[in-house]
Formats: structure tokens, C-alpha cells, sequence
């Protein structure tokens, strides 16, 4: 802030304070009784009258108190305009103070659980629990407490991975996110279009009985041109792209024939946030390793 | 109608009008904050239904509740006081009739748009800008009826409770639209004039002298009148009133950066709010000592007087919360409680147990003198709802600082290894009992504004059938 607005917010704050103070002290003065009165200072106001009591003794005091210390606190502490205080406090210092801290008392910890491969880690009850709070309050919002995913969400209980499930490759996941794009075909198929393929999308995990096999042979050539580049020719996905295995009957987004019909005409665009700004390497490393854990079982 | 009704010189009929709505939009206000409070405890009570969410019907509670039921009772009480101190009739009967029916139309206006999701998306003046503009003009109208009846005032001297009245309404005009300036997109949306932090500064200057000024000096003004009134003795210190209204005043101003503690907003503007906040400590209880100390010689009153106990119970939890709020801003306390329910409860001490409870005593105090009666059709009923209303209080408030307390603690847990030990769902989880029995209050202070309802509704319609226990029914 320029020097200006520096001395306006000083002046302004003690302008306050201190008119504050002079009207406590310019009352006080001019009590004409020390002691608890029955005189009226003479006005009456339907019916109403006022004493003319003086200041109550501990009010005035404590009055002057929260003065004393608020003057005090503005001379130790950034608060008047540019001044930064006697003591040369500030927030993003205390900030930076307290992550040196925790860095320097919890680095061992982690360190030692970083030198073990996440394999290693299945092994480590210690570790995995470290994992496990960490991903409760990082990933819980979504993947859900226990991980088992939610609509739109992947369960990371099921080994049935969209990007893989070996370990360099969750912590990759973790540390980058990922976003998995489903373009919308609605415009490119036409509605005919869409409820072909949808019919042999359904019919590639086992719920032919209850499709139009025309239908299904129709949407299996559509599926080839259009599909099969990232699902595959057999529809059973890659994970170098995300795109999900379509005979497992696993679905991110439901598997009934509208839902998938909506993913088809309207396309999908899943985010799995990065959080190598907000993690460390090792706590990525053991939240990795807590992943994996769940699907070993 | 006897004289007593219908006085020569006052206009009681806008004043009747106000305080029938306090009631009315009482019972509304706080029937929806039962609600949600119940959508908390059993969240299937959503119902499924967007316009009965939480997070659309919350501000529709603070909403009426603030601007509804407060506003209504600082319109009636100050209608009442300034006329009756001033000796003289209200500056314009048109203006005073629609600053009514203007009020009334932007709380319909509120809750029809605010269950339909059309907000601004600032607390407490969560009203797009059309209404916003009603509430202006209604404003400006409160503004010259008000101020213009002072001017015209028989007495020598402004009476103690109308500075307080007046400050009232000159920041609120000022706060309302320096807060609400914004760009409209559409007739019913718009967009906030400021920037990111200065945004939040802006609302939180706001929010606090909302709390300040419309919840603070503008019942000031009725303590002082009714109080008084009530246990018929005198103020007990004119000097006193004096520093602590322009102390408060001053002060007040200042504070709203306590609402931003560990934020973006910069440091200086974070300490000067925690300074401000503390000084404000003395002047805050000047009202309340100006209050309670009034009844020295007058206390065997409240044995008989449940209107006398509702002014007087009010003022301790004004005290009460006004102790609170100082420790609560100083930034190491805050550290705990910001973001916890103990800000919740902290709130309800002074809105259920400050603003409600006094603007209660003084509507049962006016009630029969506006409708020519003796006195209100049941003083038992008047005292079953003085002990539902405390009652109802102190479960409220206790509950919210358990689970405040629990919550700041079980958030800042750390493991030995650095991880948090609790995640979020599990400090919620833990605050459920204490959610049930903040609604169980909540349903308490409720079932005593349906008693009031009865009581009111009873003496404007068949009158006193109890004999005056009043010593002075009438003294205009």
C-alpha cells in the first residue's frame, strides 16, 4: 500500500482509539458525583427519567484495559498501514514457520517409509495406516471412506483399473490426475445411432437375451469405426488412454441402456484432480501404497 | 375505541400493523429454522425437493428471521418509542404506511426467490438487486418518517433510545448499499462491483455492523425505552449512555475484519478488527449495565413480571454474547472456533437470546396499549413462554459449543506422524447429538412464539379477561 493509504489507516485507527479514550476520560472528569446517586440529570421522556450515576469503577478500568492492550498489540503486531510491528510477525511467516516445523520432525518418518517399494509397503502395517488417514482426508470425498468409488467415481477396490494398477502407475495418477474424455457421438450417430451401439455395447458383457440382435449388428459395425480406437475391436478397453473395459460389467457411470446411451450420445469428461502441488513425494508414496493395498486383498 | 387506542396525536395504526408481522414472521423465521435444523439431524427431511434444501432455505431462516421478525419489531418499537419520547405524531403517515407495505412486499419478494435459488450469493443480503432496490427506497422512506419525527419533537432533548434508533438506520442505509452494489447480468442476477478479498472485506464490514448495527443499537434503542418503562424507574446513568453509544458506534465500524482471520485478506486489516473487536467489550456492556442496573430497586418486580423477565434475561445473554464475541475474535481463539458450530451458537445467544427475547417483553408490552386493552389476555401464558424461550436457549447454545469445541479440536488432531487423525465425516459424525438437541431447543423457542401468537391473538380480539396486575396501564 503507497505511503498515503499507510498513514490514512494509521491515522483513522488511532483517530478511534484515542477519541475513544479522550470521551471515557472527558466523562469521567466532569462526573459531578463519585458515588451512586438518586440526583436526575433533569430530562423526562414519557415518563422516563435518567439518573446522573457515575461510570461504574471496574467498566471505566476495564474500558481502559482493551485500550491499553489493543495500543499494545498495534505496536507489536502488523495492524497500522505499512508499520509491520515491533516483533515482525506475519501470518504467511508463522505459515512458513510451523512447515519447516512439521517438516523437520515428521521427514524421518516418511523417509523411512519412502526407501521400501510399495510392494514392500503391504507389509508395513505402520506405513499403510499413514496411507490410510491420508487418503481419508484427501481422496475420501470421492473414492468414498472406504474407497469403493461412487457414481462417477472409480472403485479402487475391485482391480478393475482404467489407467492400471500397478504401482509406478498409481502414484502416477496420483501425483499428475488424469482426465478421461468421452466424446459425444449424439450429433455423428444420429439417435438410431446411438441406440445401436448401445445395444452392442451392452451385449459385449452378456445382456443379449434382451437386445434386438439387429440392433446389435448394426451398432457393431458403427462401434468398429468409431470405437474401437480407444475401447479396442474386442471393447476391452486401454488403459494407456483410460478408456474403460466395456465386457466387464463394471460401470463408472451406470450400466442400464439409458445411461449408457446418455454416456454414448452425450460423452463423459472424468477429472482425477493432480496433487503433487498439494502432497509430498512420500505421502503421494504411501497413499499409492494404501491403494494398492485395497485391491491385494 | 377508547383514547388510550386511538391517541390524539400518535400514529398507532402503522405500529400495530409492525408488530402483529413481528409476530407472524416470527413463527415463519423460526419454523424454518427448525427446519433445517431438523435436515441436519435427519437429512432425509430434504425431501428430495431443490426449493426445501439446505443450502437455499438457510438463508431464507437468517433471512426472515433477521429481516422479518427483527425488522418488523425495530419498525413497530421505534414507530412506538419515537413518537411517545418525541411527544408528537410520526413525520408522514403515507411514508410510515409504506415503509409497511413496502417491507412486507421485499420479505414476500425473499421468499419466493430464495427457495427458487435466485441469490446473490452474499451472506446476509442474499437478495438479488431488484429487491434490493425496494429495499432502498424503503430505507430512504424509514430514514425521513424517523428522523423527520425526531425534528419535529416537543421535548428539549433526543431521547437516549432514538440516538440509538437513528444510528440504526443511517448505517444500515449505508451498509446496505455500499454491500449490494453490483452489475446486473439479467433482472435476476447480478454480479458483485468488487474484486476477489476486497469482496469478502466488503461483506464481512457488512455482515459484522449487520450484527452491529441492525441487530445491536437498533434493539438498544427498544432496551432503553422498554426497560425502563417496564420496571418503571429511571435510566440508571445518562453519562454512561453517552460513551458507550458513541464508543459502540465507533467501534463497531471496525470490527467485521474478525470474520476473516487466516485468510487472504492482509494482516494489518486482521489485527485492527481483532483490536477493534476487543475495545468494542466495555462499550457493548455500558447498554447492558445501563439496563440491568435500571432495575435496582425494582427487582422483586420479576417475580411477578414475566415481561419484565424476558427484558431483563435478555440483557444477560446481550452481555453474555457480547463477552463472547471479543474472546472469540482474538485471532489464537479463532484459530479453534472459526468454521465450527460454537459460531452457530454464538450467533443464537444474541439472536435468540438478545434479539428475539427483548423484542418479545417489548411487543407484549405494547400490545395492549396499541389495541386499548388492559393488559395481555394470559400472564401465565406470557410466563410458559418466558421458560420455553430460556430454556430453548440454553440448549441451544450449550449444544453448539460442545460441538464447536468438539469440532475445532477433532480438526486440528494430528497423528505422531504428522496426518490428520480425524477426517471431516468423522468430526460431523460426532456432532450429531449435539445437532439433535439444537433442533430440540429450536422446537422450544418455537412452541413459545405459537403461545405468543395465541396470547396476541386472544387480546386483540376479546380482550383482557384476567384483572390488571399492571400497576400503570396507560400513561400517555
Amino acid at each position: 500500500m503507497s505511503a498515503f493509504w499507510s498513514a490514512w489507516v494509521s491515522v483513522i485507527t488511532l483517530a478511534v482509539i484515542i477519541g475513544c479514550t479522550w470521551l471515557l476520560f472527558a466523562t469521567r472528569k466532569s462526573q459531578p458525583h463519585q458515588e451512586q446517586t438518586e440526583e436526575t440529570v433533569g430530562h423526562e421522556f414519557d415518563g422516563i427519567e435518567e439518573y446522573d450515576n457515575p461510570l461504574p469503577k471496574w467498566w471505566f478500568q476495564m474500558f481502559l484495559g482493551t485500550v491499553i492492550f489493543g495500543l499494545g498489540y498495534l505496536a507489536l503486531y502488523p495492524g497500522l498501514g505499512n508499520f509491520q510491528g515491533l516483533l515482525g510477525w506475519s501470518s504467511h511467516g508463522q505459515w512458513e514457520e510451523e512447515m519447516a516445523h512439521a517438516e523437520e520432525q515428521y521427514r524421518p518418518m516418511f523417509e523411512q517409509f519412502a526407501a521400501l517399494s510399495i510392494e514392500q509397503l503391504q507389509n508395513e502395517e505402520t506405513g499403510l495406516k499413514m496411507g490410510q488417514r491420508m487418503f481419508a482426508n484427501n481422496c475420501s470425498l470421492c473414492h468414498g471412506s472406504a474407497g469403493t468409488g461412487a457414481y462417477g467415481f472409480p472403485n479402487l477396490t475391485d482391480n478393475d483399473w482404467l489407467y492400471g494398477g500397478d504401482p509406478a502407475t498409481l502414484k502416477a495418477t496420483i501425483a499428475n490426475g488424469r482426465n478421461g474424455g468421452m466424446p459425444a457421438w449424439g450429433q455423428v450417430l444420429g439417435e438410431d445411432g446411438v441406440r445401436d451401439v448401445t445395444s452392442y455395447v451392452l451385449s459385449l458383457s452378456g445382456a443379449g437375451e434382451n437386445l434386438d440382435g439387429d440392433a446389435v449388428a448394426r451398432g457393431q459395425s458403427q462401434f468398429q469405426a468409431l470405437c474401437a480406437a480407444c475401447h479396442g475391436a474386442e471393447g476391452k478397453g486401454t488403459q494407456a488412454l483410460g478408456a474403460p473395459n466395456l465386457t466387464d460389467n463394471t460401470w463408472l457411470y451406470g450400466g442400464s441402456f439409458e445411461q449408457v446411451a446418455h454416456s454414448i450420445r452425450n460423452g463423459r469428461a472424468g477429472v482425477m484432480p493432480a496433487h503433487k502441488e498439494l502432497l509430498s513425494d512420500e505421502k503421494i508414496h504411501l497413499i499409492a501404497a494404501y491403494v494398492y493395498s485395497l485391491s491385494q486383498k | 375505541m377508547s383514547t388510550a387506542t386511538e391517541h390524539p396525536t400518535y400514529n398507532y395504526k402503522v405500529v400495530r400493523q409492525f408488530a402483529i408481522m413481528a409476530v407472524v414472521w416470527g413463527i415463519v423465521g423460526m419454523g424454518v429454522g427448525v427446519l433445517i435444523a431438523a435436515q441436519l439431524v435427519w437429512p432425509a427431511l430434504n425431501f428430495d425437493l431443490p426449493w426445501l434444501s439446505y443450502g437455499r432455505i438457510r438463508p431464507l431462516h437468517t433471512n426472515a428471521v433477521i429481516f422479518a421478525f427483527g425488522g418488523c419489531a425495530l419498525f413497530a418499537t421505534s414507530y412506538y418509542v419515537v413518537q411517545r419520547t418525541s411527544q408528537t405524531r410520526l413525520f408522514s403517515d403515507a411514508l410510515a404506511s409504506f415503509t409497511f407495505w413496502g417491507w412486507q412486499a421485499v420479505i414476500l419478494a425473499a421468499a419466493i426467490t430464495l427457495p427458487l435459488g435466485i441469490t446473490s450469493a452474499k451472506e446476509y443480503a442474499e437478495l438479488e438487486w431488484p429487491i434490493d432496490l425496494l429495499i432502498t427506497a424503503v430505507w430512504v422512506a424509514y430514514a425521513v418518517v424517523f428522523l423527520g419525527t425526531v425534528k419535529l419533537r416537543k421535548t428539549s432533548h433526543i431521547y437516549v433510545g432514538n440516538w440509538f434508533y437513528m444510528a440504526f438506520i443511517i448505517t444500515v442505509a449505508v451498509l446496505h448499499i455500499v454491500n449490494s452494489m453490483a452489475i446486473p447480468v439479467s433482472f435476476l442476477k447480478s454480479y458483485s462491483l468488487y474484486p476477489g478479498t476486497v469482496d469478502a472485506m466488503v461483506q464481512w464490514w457488512y455482515g459484522h455492523n449487520a450484527v452491529g448495527f441492525f441487530l445491536t443499537a437498533g434493539f438498544l434503542g427498544m432496551m432503553y425505552y422498554f426497560v425502563p418503562k417496564q420496571a418503571e424507574r429511571p435510566i440508571y446513568s445518562y453519562r454512561l449512555s453517552i460513551v458507550h453509544f458513541w464508543a459502540l458506534i465507533a467501534t463497531y465500524m471496525w470490527a467485521g475484519g474478525h470474520h476473516l482471520h487466516y485468510s487472504a485478506l492482509p494482516d494489518w486489516t486482521q489485527s485492527v478488527g481483532m483490536v477493534m473487536s476487543l475495545i468494542l467489550l466495555a462499550p457493548s456492556w455500558g447498554g447492558m449495565i445501563n439496563g440491568m442496573m435500571t432495575l435496582s430497586g425494582a427487582w422483586h418486580k420479576l417475580r411477578t413480571d414475566p415481561i419484565l423477565r424476558f427484558l431483563v434475561v435478555s440483557l444477560s445473554f446481550y452481555g453474555m454474547s457480547t463477552f463472547e464475541g471479543p474472546m472469540m475474535s482474538i485471532k489464537t481463539v479463532n484459530a479453534l472456533s472459526h468454521n465450527t458450530d460454537w459460531t452457530v451458537g454464538h450467533v443464537h445467544a444474541g439472536a435468540l437470546g438478545w434479539v428475539a427475547m427483548i423484542s418479545i417483553g417489548a411487543i407484549y408490552h405494547m400490545i395492549p396499549r396499541l389495541f386499548g386493552k388492559a393488559q395481555m389476555y394470559s400472564t401465565a401464558l406470557i410466563n410458559t413462554h418466558f421458560w420455553l424461550a430460556t430454556i430453548g436457549t440454553v440448549l441451544y447454545i450449550c449444544s453448539m459449543w460442545v460441538n464447536g469445541i468438539l469440532q475445532g479440536l477433532m480438526w486440528r488432531a494430528v497423528n505422531q506422524d504428522g496426518t490428520l487423525t480425524y477426517s471431516f465425516v468423522e468430526a460431523l459424525e460426532a456432532s450429531h447429538p449435539g445437532y439433535f438437541v439444537r433442533w430440540l431447543g429450536g422446537a422450544f423457542f418455537l412452541t413459545g412464539m405459537l403461545l405468543m401468537a395465541y396470547n396476541v391473538w386472544q387480546t386483540v380480539r376479546a380482550g383482557s379477561s384476567v384483572k390488571a396486575a399492571e400497576p400503570s396501564a396507560q400513561t400517555a
